[in-house]
């Protein structure tokens, strides 16, 4: 044996050891933060929750298949869907949607609400963007902790990307990414990459259920145009419209309408109207975490919007909102998708009486602002565990 | 999982082995073995379903 051989056996070793320490530290984190189970607390009003994967058995068993609270109202009625974390690094369609689950009662109609829609995304994080694995929520009992997501589905279910992400049915050309995008992804096929085959057991939900409204919420740049709006396609206009005007003269917020464009494929609010009979609308708070401009993309970023960088610029007029030292916070923006959700069934239920859906306990914009989000969920630990269910 | 990715996991594990081999192979530059080890990094991840 020599001394040579021996050093460079050392040296291996050595930095196979480094190496490793990389793959677990850097690692693990990964892996808790996507197996982290958030507990959704099932309120008074859920009398059943279902999988997606009911209406495409394909999801059934894959990351992506996702739970479905129904809430049905005694009277029969019209019914709505709402989404949330379409896009699950915009969390406050999640947190909106938890708030319902756990404390709507349907008195007509039925609704039904998928908190997690890319349930690949939410379990997917962007570390390139320094975004924090989990966010929590203060509440009365303590902390709620939620996993923030990313944008696209996790590359761990969905794998290789194309150099170009041709649409189905339309063939027009997207971004490579947008493959993993369930808001490009729209209206799906069963033999699809798995977004598609989320979007297109949505869409067969909404053709058997004959589901009359969906709602998808978002949030958006405060320095992207389609900011604090409702899209809506020319179907759904007059009722965003309504919706519009109302919240504005009743809770004294702007939430404008955008016309969803015509040749623009893949998107919620083009593609539910155009491939079912339910009138599509997707929402946008605005979202100070995901400007590029900020400083460090941080969990107080996250939940109080307030930026140096975007103030300044808001004094240059290049931002898209009214933004001033108090940003943008998360209650603001939970209680602006609460408020616009239950005018747009409101309105919807005023022009189809017969299919109405009439919705007691979900808090208002002003609520949410007084109250906090946390005020609104319930404690886990104190609840029967039968209506515990883990997102 | 469909088909085309079950091969990329395929190709991924294959570049690992071979990464490995030349790591072994390697007896004079450091440089060049610290190089194999960060290339194997990212795709044992992806093997093992992490990242």
């Amino acid at each position: 044996m020599t001394t040579r051989p021996f050093r460079e056996w050392t040296v291996k070793a050595a930095l196979v050891a480094i190496a490793a320490l990389f793959m677990v530290f850097g690692g693990a984190p990964l892996y808790e933060h996507r197996h982290y189970q958030v507990p959704v607390v099932a309120g008074p009003g859920v009398t059943k929750v279902i999988k997606l994967s009911e209406f495409m058995p394909g999801l059934k068993g894959k990351m992506a298949d996702t739970d479905i609270f129904v809430l049905e109202g005694k009277e029969p009625g019209g019914k709505a869907l709402i989404m949330a974390n379409t896009h699950a690094n915009e969390p406050e369609g999640l947190l909106a949607s938890v708030i319902m689950i756990e404390n709507a009662v349907v008195e007509k109609g039925t609704l039904l609400i998928i908190p997690q829609f890319d349930a690949s995304a939410g379990r997917n994080t962007k570390p390139g963007d320094g975004y924090p694995l989990y966010f929590d929520i203060p509440t009365e009992w303590g902390q709620k902790r939620f996993r923030m997501g990313n944008r696209d589905a996790s590359p761990l279910d969905q794998w290789p990307d194309p150099d170009l992400y041709i649409h189905y049915p339309d063939k027009q050309l997207l971004s490579f990414a947008d493959v993993r995008n369930t808001n490009r992804t729209w209206p799906g096929r069963p033999d699809g990459p798995l977004t598609e085959q989320v979007t297109f057991a949505a869409m067969e939900m909404m053709r058997k259920d004959k589901v009359d409204i969906a709602v998808d919420m978002h949030g958006a740049e405060t320095m992207f145009p389609v900011t604090n709006c409702i899209v809506a396609p020319q179907k759904s206009a007059k009722i965003a419209t309504l919706v519009s005007m109302t919240v504005k003269a009743t809770e004294g917020f702007d939430n404008h309408v955008e016309p969803s464009p015509s040749n623009f494929h893949g998107l919620s609010h083009r593609e539910i109207g155009d491939f079912s009979d339910t009138l599509p609308f997707l929402l946008e708070a605005p979202i100070p975490f995901l400007d590029q401009p900020t400083g460090p993309k941080t969990v107080k970023l996250l939940l109080d919007g307030k930026d140096p960088f975007l103030l300044s610029l808001s004094k240059k007029k290049k931002l898209f909102v009214p933004y001033d030292e108090n940003g943008w916070p998360m209650d603001k923006r939970v209680g602006q998708h609460c408020s616009v959700v239950l005018e747009i069934i409101r309105q919807y239920s005023k022009k189809n009486p017969d299919m109405a859906v009439r919705i007691n306990g979900i808090p208002r914009y002003a609520d949410l602002v007084k109250n906090g989000t946390g005020h609104y969920f319930h404690d886990p630990a104190k609840a029967e565990k039968k209506n515990i269910h883990y997102e | 999982m469909n088909v085309i990715m079950i091969v990329y996991y395929v190709i991924s594990a294959f570049l690992v082995v071979m990464l490995a081999w030349n790591f072994v192979r390697e007896k004079k530059s450091v440089n060049d073995m610290i190089l194999y080890l960060l290339v194997i990094i990212p795709l044992v991840l992806r093997i093992l379903r992490v990242k």
